[in-house]
């Protein structure tokens, strides 16, 4: 179970947002270049000072330590780091099932990390993040170095994951085809405002 | 065995060799004929007070005297840390871990060669603190300088792997754990550099000077040796402070990564 409450939280570009996110509802974002999208993911995964309150079901952010909130409110960013030399050092575990969703390789796991295509860097990202099981989701254009196949591939998995976990999704996209595909509600950044997203 | 006096005719002629080759810069437009005469009239004066101090000192031998000194010794160090970060951190913190950190592996360093090792009598005698304070902090100074500007830096580049590691629920320490050992690899180099050719490719200031003064050459190796100990103990344990107090500062209560606690880029 997970319910994403945001109480007038307030990031640079934007006017304090309220907002809920229900278990397993999909809200997608948009807006133009530099509303303010990347800075609402990172007021919420608290990696930048902000003001007002977010809420996990009933925990409040300020409530749990920093990397606790962080674990549970997973923000995968629209660029990927890695610091290891292989892949398989950045995930806690075996990701099992996840490799094959995304259609990557197994093998994968064994590559050095100068071998990925942004492609697959950008799935293994996913991967890596789902991997360590968070109860919410902040995804910042998760298929945008993606064909349409593993664009599909990562779209049929996010709601895979939000169905069986009942988490919440945020989920930040240029594309207005994917936005109708995926979202159960599309909100967009209007004069420093979330308001519904119109046709 | 005595020390050959210098006359200021001596001294005339090395200075000579420095105005010579600040004539040479001159003439082949490197632009340090100017910073070479400063540098070389700085030293000048510095030594020149330093010795008349340390005349002084030597014959009243009086704690607060010799207190006062040391800690002018550590604020100028203190200073210079700062002065060679390019990114520091704002505010107080930059010139307070460096000093706290100078203070708390210098100092206890020398307090500990004095009263155990050496252990003259009183305990604070100029001749014996003075030069081992000194050279524990000016080589303590460079590790710290070194590793401080080396962590504020790679934090600066690296400020995405940092929060990538956040995001996935890492805590701050392992997050910049990676940057830390860099950091403080980079500032402990120079003293193992030191200790590994010692003797053999460089004859060590300190030795070089003793036996100048006449000291037996076996007696100015072991307490070369000595200081050698001393500086590297001294060096580590004062960056490993400063790095973590410095790395410490980079988070924030919730440890997100906070680089506008660092002070924007210095005109060079």
């Amino acid at each position: 179970m997970g319910r994403l409450r945001l109480r007038g939280l307030g990031c640079a570009p934007l006017d304090p947002v309220e907002l809920d996110i229900g278990p397993g509802e999909c809200v997608t974002l948009s807006g133009p270049s530099g509303s303010g999208k990347t800075l609402l993911l990172r007021a919420i995964a608290d990696l930048d000072p902000h003001t007002g309150e977010a809420l996990l079901d009933e925990s409040r952010q300020t409530d749990l330590p920093g990397p606790d909130w962080r674990r549970r409110v997973g923000l995968l960013p629209a660029e990927s780091t890695w610091w290891g030399e292989r892949v398989r050092e950045h995930f806690p575990g075996a990701p099992d099932g996840l490799l094959e969703a995304l259609g990557l390789d197994p093998g994968c796991l064994d590559w050095g990390l100068p071998r990925l295509s942004s492609g697959e860097r950008q799935r293994l990202a996913l991967a890596r993040l789902l991997s360590r099981a968070p109860q919410a989701l902040l995804l910042d254009e998760p298929t945008a170095s993606l064909d349409a196949d593993n664009a599909a591939r990562v779209e049929t998995l996010i709601a895979a994951y939000r169905n069986r976990h009942a988490a919440p999704v945020l989920w930040v996209s240029h594309d207005a085809t994917q936005r109708a595909r995926v979202a159960d509600r599309r909100l967009s950044i209007r004069q420093r405002r979330l308001v519904e997203e119109t046709p | 065995m005595s020390v050959i006096a210098l006359s200021p005719t001596d001294l005339g002629i090395c200075a000579g060799l420095v105005l010579a080759l600040a004539g040479l810069s001159h003439r082949l437009r490197l632009g340090l004929g100017r910073r070479l005469l400063v540098a070389g009239l700085r030293s000048a004066v510095q030594l020149g007070l330093l010795g008349m101090i340390l005349r002084f000192l030597f014959t009243q031998a009086h704690p607060a005297l010799i207190a006062l000194l040391a800690l002018v010794m550590l604020l100028v160090a203190g200073y210079e840390v700062v002065a060679r970060q390019q990114r520091r951190l704002r505010g107080p913190w930059s010139f307070g871990i460096g000093t706290a950190s100078m203070f708390l592996s210098s100092f206890t360093v020398t307090l500990l060669a004095l009263t155990v090792i050496v252990g003259p009598d009183p305990w604070y005698t100029p001749q014996y603190l003075i030069p081992l304070l000194g050279m524990l902090l000016g080589n303590s100074m460079n590790g710290i300088a070194i590793s401080l500007d080396q962590l504020t830096r790679a934090a600066w580049q690296q400020r995405p792997v940092i929060e990538g590691r956040l995001m996935l629920g890492q805590d701050w320490d392992q997050a910049i754990g990676e940057l830390r050992r860099d950091a403080l690899r980079s500032g402990l180099i120079p003293i193992i550099n030191a200790m590994t050719t010692a003797g053999v490719v460089s004859l060590p200031g300190m030795m070089t000077g003793q036996i100048l003064g006449g000291s037996p050459p076996m007696e100015a190796a072991k307490y070369q040796l000595m200081i050698l100990f001393l500086i590297a103990a001294g060096t580590g344990f004062g960056a490993v402070a400063a790095v973590w107090l410095g790395s410490r500062r980079l988070f924030d209560e919730r440890q997100r990564l906070r680089l506008d606690r660092l002070a924007p880029l210095k005109a060079k």
